[in-house]
C-alpha cells in the first residue's frame, strides 16, 4: 500500500498510541482487500456497541480508547443491549447494566452520535450519491452500497473505529466500478419480506464480495432491509447489483426448493411463547405500516418491537406508539432482536419473528428456537 | 502463500476446518469452544491452535469476539486461511494473532493434528515438523 509522509508518520506512533494503533488497523485491512492507498471517508457507522457481543475485553479497550481518542468525521452508532427507559422490567443483572453504560459512555467521550440503531440509512440524511463511508454493521453496508448510492467496505468494528478517528478508509475494490460474475435468478413467485430475507441468506452464501440479483420486481422497504440482514449473516458479500442486462456471468436459480433449503435450516419450531419485530430495526414507515394492520386487533402473546429512538419519539407524537401498545406490543428504544440479552432460554423455549438475521442469532447465541412468518402471518395466526 | 496480514512466528497443532467460521454468533468468548451444531469443529475449541479454515462470515463484531477469545486466553495462537476477510484481519491485528491466506493447494495439503512451524518472515512460511 502506498502510504501518505503523514499516514507514514501516524503508523510509526509518531501521533501517538492512538492514531498508531486506527493506522496499524487501517493497514491491515487495506492489505487483506487489495487497496493501493488510503482515502477520506465523510460518515463512519461503528458496531460492536452491545456488551453481550463485546464482554469485558470490549469495554476495556473503549475505556482506554476513549482517555485520549475523538472521531474526526460525522460517526453514528449500532445498537446496545438494551432500553434503559424499560430496563428494570427485563431483569438484567447489574453488572450487564453498568458495563453497557460505560461503554455507551465512552462512545460518547469520543465524540460518537448516540443513535444506537442498525439503519443509518433510514434515520440520517443520506449525502449525495457516490459519496464514500465507512459502516461497520453489515446490513447497512449491503443498503448503502446497494439502495442509497453509497460506497463503503463491509467493515469490522476496528476498520470503522479506525476510520472514525483518521477520516481515512482502505481504497477497496467495492469502493471501486465492479461487477459481479455470478447473477442469481429470483423464481420464488409472490414473495414478502420473509422469501427476500431467505433470497438475501441464500446470496450471501453463494456470493463473494457481490452479486447480481434478476427477476425482483419492486421491493416495499421491509422487503429491501430483510435482504440485506438476510445476506449480512451468511457471507462476506456487500452489495447487490440489480441490473438486468448481464449476460456473461454464471446463474444461479433461487426457486422453491433453493428457498425451502434455507428455510428449514432457519426455522427450528413450529411455534413461539413471543414475538420479536425487528432485525434490522423497524423505521417509522414500517411502524406506521404495523399501526395500521393492527387497527382493532391486539396479540395473544408477548410482542416486542425493536426500532431507534428517534423514530420511537416521532410515532409517539404519530399517535402509533399508543395504538401499539394497547395492541400488547413492547416498543424497545436503541437495542434490538440481534444479540439481544432481553431474551433468554431460561425463560423462553422459541420465538417467532420475520427476521432471517434475527433467527439466525436467537438460534445461534441465545440459545432459542425460531418459527420464521412472514409479517402478514404474524398478524393471522397471533392477533384477534 | 498468498499475503501476510498479522506478522509472527509460531509452533503448533493444526486444527482445520472445511466450514467458514462465524466468530460472533457460534463461537464462545471464554473458552472458544464452537456452539454450531451444523459446524464440523462443533463443541471443540480453538484454544492454542493454529487455526486453519476458509473464511471469517457474519457480523463484523466477530473481530471483538477475535479480542476477547486472545485476552481470555482461549485465542488460536495463529490462524491461516484461503480468503481474507475484515472482520478475522482486523481480529487478528488488534490482538496481534499471526495471520496468512494461503492457495488452495496449499490449504489441502494442512491437516487436521499435524505440527508446524509458521514463520511469515521465511521465503517458506509453513513448515512441516513431522
Amino acid at each position: 500500500m502506498d502510504l501518505t509522509k503523514e499516514e507514514e508518520s501516524a503508523l510509526k506512533g509518531e501521533h501517538g498510541e492512538t492514531m498508531q494503533t486506527a493506522y496499524r488497523i487501517l493497514v491491515a485491512t487495506g492489505e487483506a482487500t487489495d487497496a493501493e492507498k488510503l482515502i477520506p471517508i465523510e460518515w463512519a457507522h461503528l458496531s460492536g456497541v452491545n456488551y453481550n457481543t463485546i464482554g469485558d475485553a470490549g469495554e476495556e479497550f473503549l475505556s482506554n480508547m476513549s482517555k485520549n481518542a475523538r472521531v474526526k468525521v460525522k460517526t453514528s452508532l449500532n445498537p446496545m443491549g438494551f432500553d434503559i427507559d424499560s430496563v428494570s422490567k427485563y431483569n438484567l443483572e447489574d453488572n450487564f447494566i453498568s458495563k453497557q453504560l460505560s461503554i455507551k459512555q465512552s462512545y460518547e467521550t469520543m465524540g460518537v452520535i448516540p443513535s444506537f440503531s442498525c439503519i443509518p440509512y433510514e434515520i440520517f440524511e443520506i449525502p449525495k450519491a457516490g459519496t464514500q463511508v465507512s459502516f461497520a454493521e453489515s446490513n447497512a453496508a449491503i443498503h448503502a452500497n446497494s439502495f442509497d448510492n453509497l460506497k463503503t467496505n463491509k467493515e469490522s468494528a476496528f476498520s470503522a473505529l479506525a476510520s472514525a478517528l483518521t477520516g481515512k478508509s482502505p481504497y477497496s475494490s467495492l469502493r471501486k466500478e465492479i461487477s459481479s460474475n455470478l447473477t442469481i435468478r429470483m423464481k420464488v413467485e409472490n414473495p414478502n419480506e420473509l422469501t427476500y430475507g431467505l433470497l438475501g441468506f441464500f446470496a450471501g452464501k453463494v456470493g463473494n464480495e457481490s452479486v447480481n440479483i434478476s427477476g425482483i420486481g419492486k421491493m416495499d422497504r421491509r422487503s429491501c432491509k430483510s435482504l440485506c440482514g438476510g445476506m449480512g449473516t451468511s457471507g462476506t458479500c456487500a452489495k447487490f447489483n440489480f441490473d438486468e442486462d448481464d449476460h456473461e456471468s454464471e446463474k444461479i436459480d433461487f426457486d422453491d426448493d433453493e428457498m425451502t433449503k434455507v428455510y428449514d435450516e432457519l426455522n427450528t419450531c413450529e411455534k413461539g411463547d413471543l414475538i420479536t419485530l425487528g432485525s434490522p430495526q423497524l423505521g417509522l414507515e414500517e411502524i406506521s405500516d404495523l399501526a395500521l394492520m393492527l387497527k382493532g386487533r391486539s396479540f395473544k402473546k408477548r410482542c416486542m418491537i425493536f426500532c431507534p429512538r428517534t423514530v420511537k419519539e416521532q410515532a409517539t407524537r404519530l399517535g402509533h406508539t399508543k395504538q401499539l401498545e394497547k395492541a400488547g406490543c413492547e416498543i424497545l428504544s436503541d437495542c434490538c432482536t440481534c444479540l439481544t440479552p432481553l431474551i433468554k432460554k431460561e425463560t423462553v423455549d422459541g420465538v417467532t419473528t420475520n427476521s432471517i438475521k434475527g433467527a439466525y442469532y436467537l438460534k445461534n447465541s441465545n440459545g432459542v428456537n425460531v418459527n420464521l412468518k412472514s409479517l402478514s402471518k404474524i398478524i393471522q395466526d397471533e392477533t384477534k | 502463500m498468498k499475503k501476510i496480514l498479522v506478522k509472527g512466528k509460531v509452533q503448533g497443532i493444526i486444527l482445520k476446518s472445511q466450514n467458514p467460521i462465524n466468530f460472533l454468533g457460534t463461537m464462545d468468548k471464554k473458552t472458544g469452544i464452537i456452539s454450531d451444531e451444523h459446524h464440523d469443529l462443533f463443541q471443540k475449541s480453538v484454544k492454542g491452535t493454529i487455526l486453519v479454515f476458509p473464511y471469517g462470515i457474519g457480523s463484523s463484531v466477530g473481530a471483538y469476539t477475535i479480542y476477547s477469545i486472545k485476552s481470555n486466553n482461549s485465542a488460536p495462537i495463529a490462524m491461516i486461511c484461503e480468503k481474507v476477510d475484515l472482520t478475522v484481519a482486523t481480529g487478528c491485528a488488534l490482538a496481534n494473532i499471526p495471520l496468512i491466506t494461503i492457495t488452495e493447494e496449499e490449504f489441502s495439503s494442512l491437516e487436521n493434528g499435524k505440527k508446524i512451524l509458521l514463520d511469515t518472515e521465511s521465503p517458506n512460511p509453513i513448515t512441516f515438523l513431522e
